[in-house]
């Protein structure tokens, strides 16, 4: 994955509670094979209108996400991230997140930063007055305030580290845990 | 302290725990479809890896079939659905492909063969994969980068979540069931309320209801925000397994049995929030924003906007309303819909048909209204076949589909036309979920069937000589 360690740029304020993944990437997009490719399609729909937050120019080259509360929601799709980052962003900065879709921002060195809502909203109007904001995963401050994230996720994003190869270090533990519980079922049996 | 059901599965899948790091949990059962799976396995090939456990992996085709019996599928799908079965032959991974006479939405497939079994840990690139819950498994969504993780290795790295409990106490009316417990439930916890949680549903309305209704409810966990929800499995849960293709058979049906039984919440174990909804209270929901939080009764009206406190909230319900073209104050009885969808993996299981068909029995679709009925899996659709319910739908005027996915999330043919409203069995009525534009109300299969025929929403109940 792509190692994170700080980003300085001005944001995007999208300043509405739930915002599902279907929004950030709707499903007709889902259909191709490859990882990459997706950023033209963020938020395919609500592109449509003139108005919407991401086609203001000062959206442009903005590299960090300022969201509502539970951004993320639903669908599991990792193409949600995926179009993030490949349209430019590098961290998203918001009161919650879907679970499903922060584990997969921490799994592709996109950072979900969580900030009380107070907080998030007066991220929101600094960014707005054209204030640049830095997100440092390295001192666990955005725009200055101090973020929680737990140490072992915070030393994956920082060294970009692929977890299927640290995984596969604890072979040991693995294969004793299989030769203890043999396995309930077979897909290959019924 | 008394221990979860929760703590129990989870404990007794630890591979690895050591201070700092999350858990690393082993997985049971990975189910994997043709949407969030070619680049894991792409990056399996780049790697050089191999699949650790093809015998505890299992693939479907259910996301982009087209349901229809000539419906062409389009270049890309028909790519992707290649590429699955592919990856699946490379990989040795056992494939229930279209037509295979196995197929079906993988949670639906997963209970139906009898893999999905108490205390397991099932994993699927499929944020509805807490469906698998209901047996009392610990299952849950992930996204594809952990697809490839879990193949690779058959675990996961996770911390545990908070736990929630949810008592359903009471009796139903009639007409009221598990669809209209868990978006009461939603409705009451809000999209974001179980963010972090698993949920374990619990109680006597619980208990009381079939397997059919249990999936439902677990089905729509992530709904609420959780990544899973649980139900304890009791005699029900054994019933509907046994004889099952996955189930143990003989002595060790009898040796999983004694296990099964002990999969249960402790009296005295404690959760980090628990909430109590009396079904009693309860009449059929139906969604009329674009969350499924967003959920009134369906005697109730469209909410007026202006009465919700927190300005973020109410700017939500505006944008929703403006969306739906719906007014504040507009009975939701009076709404007419356009179309009707009866599947998905919330409700599309011979159950959840029968009800359906038996509201439908000897009446005719409105006019104004085209219905389909998308069976869950191949299964489904034989078996309700060979009980004449295919019949009543057709004769109803409904069309009779394919198994699949289908309009629930539109990534196939079958899609909503711009401004077109919907009532659906399904599980989001997020903007564009069933097609750009397309305005979706959840319901249940009960409710969708008498809105099919009467034309707006409505209950059997309703539902009068005039619609025959």
């Amino acid at each position: 994955m792509r190692p994170f360690r700080s980003v300085t740029s001005h944001a995007l304020v999208l300043d509405r509670p739930d915002v599902d993944t279907d929004q950030i990437i709707p499903k007709q997009f889902l259909k191709r094979i490859e990882r990459t490719g997706f950023g033209e399609f963020l938020f395919f729909d609500w592109r449509k209108d003139p108005g919407f937050e991401l086609n203001r120019p000062e959206a442009k080259g903005a590299r960090i996400l300022l969201a509502g509360r539970n951004f993320g929601c639903g669908s599991s799709r990792e193409h949600a991230p995926w179009a993030l980052q490949d349209y430019g962003f590098d961290a998203v900065v918001a009161p919650s997140f879907g679970d499903i879709f922060r584990q997969n921002s921490l799994k592709i060195g996109l950072l979900p930063v969580e900030l009380p809502a107070g907080r998030v909203k007066e991220l929101m109007a600094r960014a707005q007055a054209g204030e640049e904001l830095t997100v440092d995963l390295e001192a666990r401050t955005a725009g200055g305030h101090p973020f929680e994230l737990d140490d072992f996720s915070r030393e994956c994003l920082l060294e970009g580290l692929d977890d299927v190869a640290l995984t596969l270090r604890d072979e040991a533990p693995l294969a004793a845990y299989e030769s203890a519980h043999p396995a309930p079922i077979s897909t290959l049996l019924i | 302290m008394g221990r979860t059901l929760l703590d129990r599965v989870w404990e007794s899948h630890v591979v690895r725990r050591a201070d700092g790091v999350p858990d690393l949990l082993y997985v049971d059962l990975h189910l994997v479809h043709e949407v969030t799976s070619p680049q894991a396995f792409e990056g399996l090939r780049l790697a050089g890896r191999t699949v650790r456990r093809p015998d505890l992996t299992l693939a479907t085709m259910d996301h982009n079939v087209p349901t229809g019996d000539d419906t062409p599928v389009d270049p890309l799908s028909e790519l992707q659905l290649a590429t699955l079965a592919r990856n699946c032959e490379e990989f040795g991974v056992p494939l229930y492909a279209t037509g295979s006479g196995r197929e079906g939405i993988v949670h639906v497939i997963g209970p139906e063969l009898g893999l999905t079994q108490p205390g397991m840990t099932i994993v699927c690139g499929d944020s509805h994969t807490s469906t698998h819950g209901a047996v009392g498994a610990l299952a849950f969504g992930i996204g594809t980068s952990e697809v490839e993780h879990v193949l690779a290795t058959q675990t996961l790295s996770q911390r545990r979540p908070r736990s929630l409990r949810i008592r359903f106490v009471g009796e139903p009316a009639p007409g009221v069931g598990a669809k209209d417990y868990v978006l009461a439930a939603i409705g009451e916890l809000g999209v974001d309320g179980g963010v972090g949680h698993v949920i374990e549903y619990a109680g006597p309305a619980i208990e009381a209801l079939s397997m059919e209704g249990r999936l439902t409810i677990c089905n729509m966990s992530i709904e609420a925000g959780a990544r899973a929800g649980l139900i304890a499995p009791d005699d029900v849960t054994f019933a509907y397994l046994e004889g099952r293709p996955g189930a143990p058979k003989g002595a060790e049906w009898e040796r999983a049995l004694e296990r099964w039984r002990l999969l249960r919440t402790d009296p005295d174990a404690s959760f980090d929030r628990e909430l109590e909804i009396d079904v009693a209270e309860l009449r059929p929901q139906v969604t009329w924003g674009t969350n499924p939080g967003m959920v009134v009764p369906i005697d109730g009206v469209v909410p007026d906007p202006a009465s919700i406190d927190d300005a973020d909230t109410r700017a939500a319900a505006e944008r929703a309303l403006a969306y739906m073209a719906l007014e504040p104050g507009t009975p939701i009885r009076e709404i007419a819909v356009a179309r009707v969808f009866i599947g998905s993996c919330t409700n599309s299981r011979i159950e959840d048909l029968r009800a359906a068909a038996a509201v439908v029995q000897g009446r005719r679709v409105h006019p104004a209204v085209r219905a389909m009925v998308v069976p869950g899996s191949a299964q489904v659709k034989r078996q309700a076949e060979a009980e004449g319910l295919d019949r009543i739908f057709v004769d109803a005027g409904f069309e009779w589909r394919r198994a699949g996915c289908s309009m629930c999330l539109g990534m196939n043919p079958d899609v909503l036309a711009p401004g077109e409203r919907c009532a659906s069995t399904s599980n989001r009525n997020f903007e564009g979920r069933q097609g750009a534009g397309g305005r979706t109300h959840l319901v249940s299969p009960a409710v969708a069937a008498a809105t099919a025929i009467a034309g707006h929403f409505a209950e059997a109940r309703e539902l009068t000589e005039a619609h025959a």
